[in-house]
């Protein structure tokens, strides 16, 4: 069971004018496993997530996240699965109208509304201590840090109880010691709640910290994949540019 | 949603506008496709009505009554000369409901509403906001866009209401800077030129003149692409095209008031 693949791509590609971002990219996730893709800047780990969820359009290929071609399915549905996955944006994407609080509450407000405000209210705190923030509700968005956007950003993921997480490059733009915080807590969450997580980044502590296996993207094609001690042992110059 | 660049041929004159119109109408396709679906957000349309009436009153009072007092100022010199004075309260009324209020209100509205929402909307689409709620499984589209279109058409036609009597209440005190008639007078003499074919088009005005408002600034804010700068020209955008969409709704209802 542990095996099971949730998320299966097969020959993903993607051109943005005239520019091709994805080649032919295959890709499996099993359940409850960490995978981190590693790249550079502009080698199409964002449209590769991006496409996963629908908010892109592939040209060519098959998503399929829990046996549903993505391509296929129509938006009700897609939102079903949609329901099934939590995104964390690389700015934490807070609605910024609201406070944190609110954030929290509002895909629930749309999924469970039959949820009593005493349940909310207890699932809003619980979530909240998961990201060690118990009292940040009534914070405008404006008023937190990088770090702690990034943790409300996972608490408001994490409220739906998703089965897969999509990470996009979570520790960019964070001082080392927060981005280990954040790493740790993608591990703590994945453990507590048996998540299966794509993690994009191009930050080596953080793949180290969380990856179960790791791929190499490198200009829209994925090169080399195995565990970070593989990589860390391939001799490719490339890959190894990372690893120095 | 976007009309693919590739439809239409580059040597093509007028192509970039073309394509802006066909996404401009698949965009109001799908508004009113939208519409009728449920859930409908009540508790976000009630805050946009909110909004939208509360932060445009004041300056929609003000500049109406100025209206009414610079309008009655003007026109009584010539009138008096053509000793038909009597004639004031109900050329007045008759200016103001039929196409001042309803034109100056949707002007400052366009203004205040259409380049707000711009605003809001691009920068909720270049701070990944909308795409966020997309991947929520929440319809970014019912909840942002059906709202605002739908607060701003029906927040309109009360403001022009509003607008409509502060001006008819601004030109009584300039007539009697001069004469003197009470209050109730003046508004007699000035309802009793209307009729309700002059009253029932000018809301209809209003109503299309709010969706316009509304529709544009929803489509220029929740199409952005690119960076923030683009945010600012999206809002500028919306108050010019929702002007100009303004003047050309008047154009076309006019025409066909004029028919009945």
């Amino acid at each position: 069971m542990e095996h099971e693949a949730v998320v299966r791509i097969k020959g993903l590609s993607k051109t943005f004018r005239e520019c091709q971002i994805l080649k032919n990219v295959d890709l499996e996730i099993h359940k409850a496993e960490n995978v981190v893709v590693l790249g550079k800047s502009g080698s199409g780990k964002s449209t590769l997530i991006r496409c996963m969820v629908g908010l892109t359009e592939p040209d060519e290929g098959e998503i399929c996240i829990f046996g549903k071609d993505m391509a296929e399915i129509k938006y009700d549905e897609l939102n079903e699965v949609r329901t099934r996955i939590g995104f964390l944006f690389q700015s934490g994407a807070l609605y910024d109208s609201m406070t944190v609080y609110e954030n929290l509450a509002f895909p629930l407000r749309h999924h469970k509304k039959e949820m009593s405000k005493e349940k909310l209210d207890e699932l809003i705190h619980e979530v909240l201590d998961n990201v060690s923030l118990p009292d940040a509700g009534s914070m405008m968005p404006a008023e937190l840090s990088g770090g702690m956007s990034k943790r409300i950003g996972l608490a408001r993921t994490l409220i739906l109880r998703p089965e897969i997480m999509l990470y996009d490059e979570p520790t960019t733009g964070l001082d080392t010691a927060t981005a280990k915080e954040i790493s740790q807590l993608i591990l703590d969450m994945q453990r507590k709640y048996k998540i299966s997580s794509l993690i994009i980044t191009h930050d080596i502590t953080c793949a180290k910290m969380t990856a179960d296996r790791i791929l190499m993207l490198k200009e829209g094609t994925i090169v080399a994949e195995g565990t970070y001690d593989d990589m860390e042992k391939n001799e490719d110059g490339w890959i190894k540019s990372f690893f120095a | 949603m976007a009309i693919a660049e590739s439809q239409i041929p580059t040597w093509f004159p007028f192509k970039s506008a073309i394509q802006g119109a066909g996404d401009f109408l698949l965009f109001y396709a799908r508004f009113v496709r939208e519409v009728f679906k449920r859930p409908f957000e009540w508790k976000e349309f009630l805050v946009q009505c909110y909004k939208m009436g509360n932060k445009s009153l004041p300056l929609v009072l003000i500049t109406a009554f100025i209206m009414g007092l610079v309008l009655t100022l003007q026109t009584r010199p010539s009138l008096v000369n053509f000793g038909a004075e009597a004639l004031l309260p109900g050329m007045v009324s008759v200016s103001v409901i039929k196409e001042i209020g309803p034109v100056i209100t949707a002007i400052i509205c366009a203004g205040k509403i259409g380049s707000r929402i711009g605003a809001e909307l691009g920068s909720m689409r270049v701070t990944e906001q909308i795409d966020a709620m997309e991947v929520s499984a929440i319809n970014p589209f019912r909840y942002l866009v059906v709202t605002r279109v739908l607060a701003a058409t029906c927040v309109l036609p009360v403001l022009v209401v509003f607008a409509d009597t502060i001006s008819i209440f601004s030109s009584y005190l300039a007539y009697n800077i001069h004469g003197e008639m009470s209050l109730t007078s003046y508004f007699n003499a000035a309802l009793s030129k209307l009729d309700w074919i002059d009253i029932i088009p000018s809301l209809i005005k209003s109503i299309l003149f709010g969706t316009a408002i509304g529709i544009v600034g929803c489509y220029k804010g929740f199409c952005v692409d690119g960076g923030t700068a683009s945010v600012g020209t999206a809002a500028n955008s919306s108050v010019v095209t929702a002007s100009l969409a303004i003047f050309f709704i008047d154009l076309i209802t006019v025409q066909i008031t004029d028919i009945l």
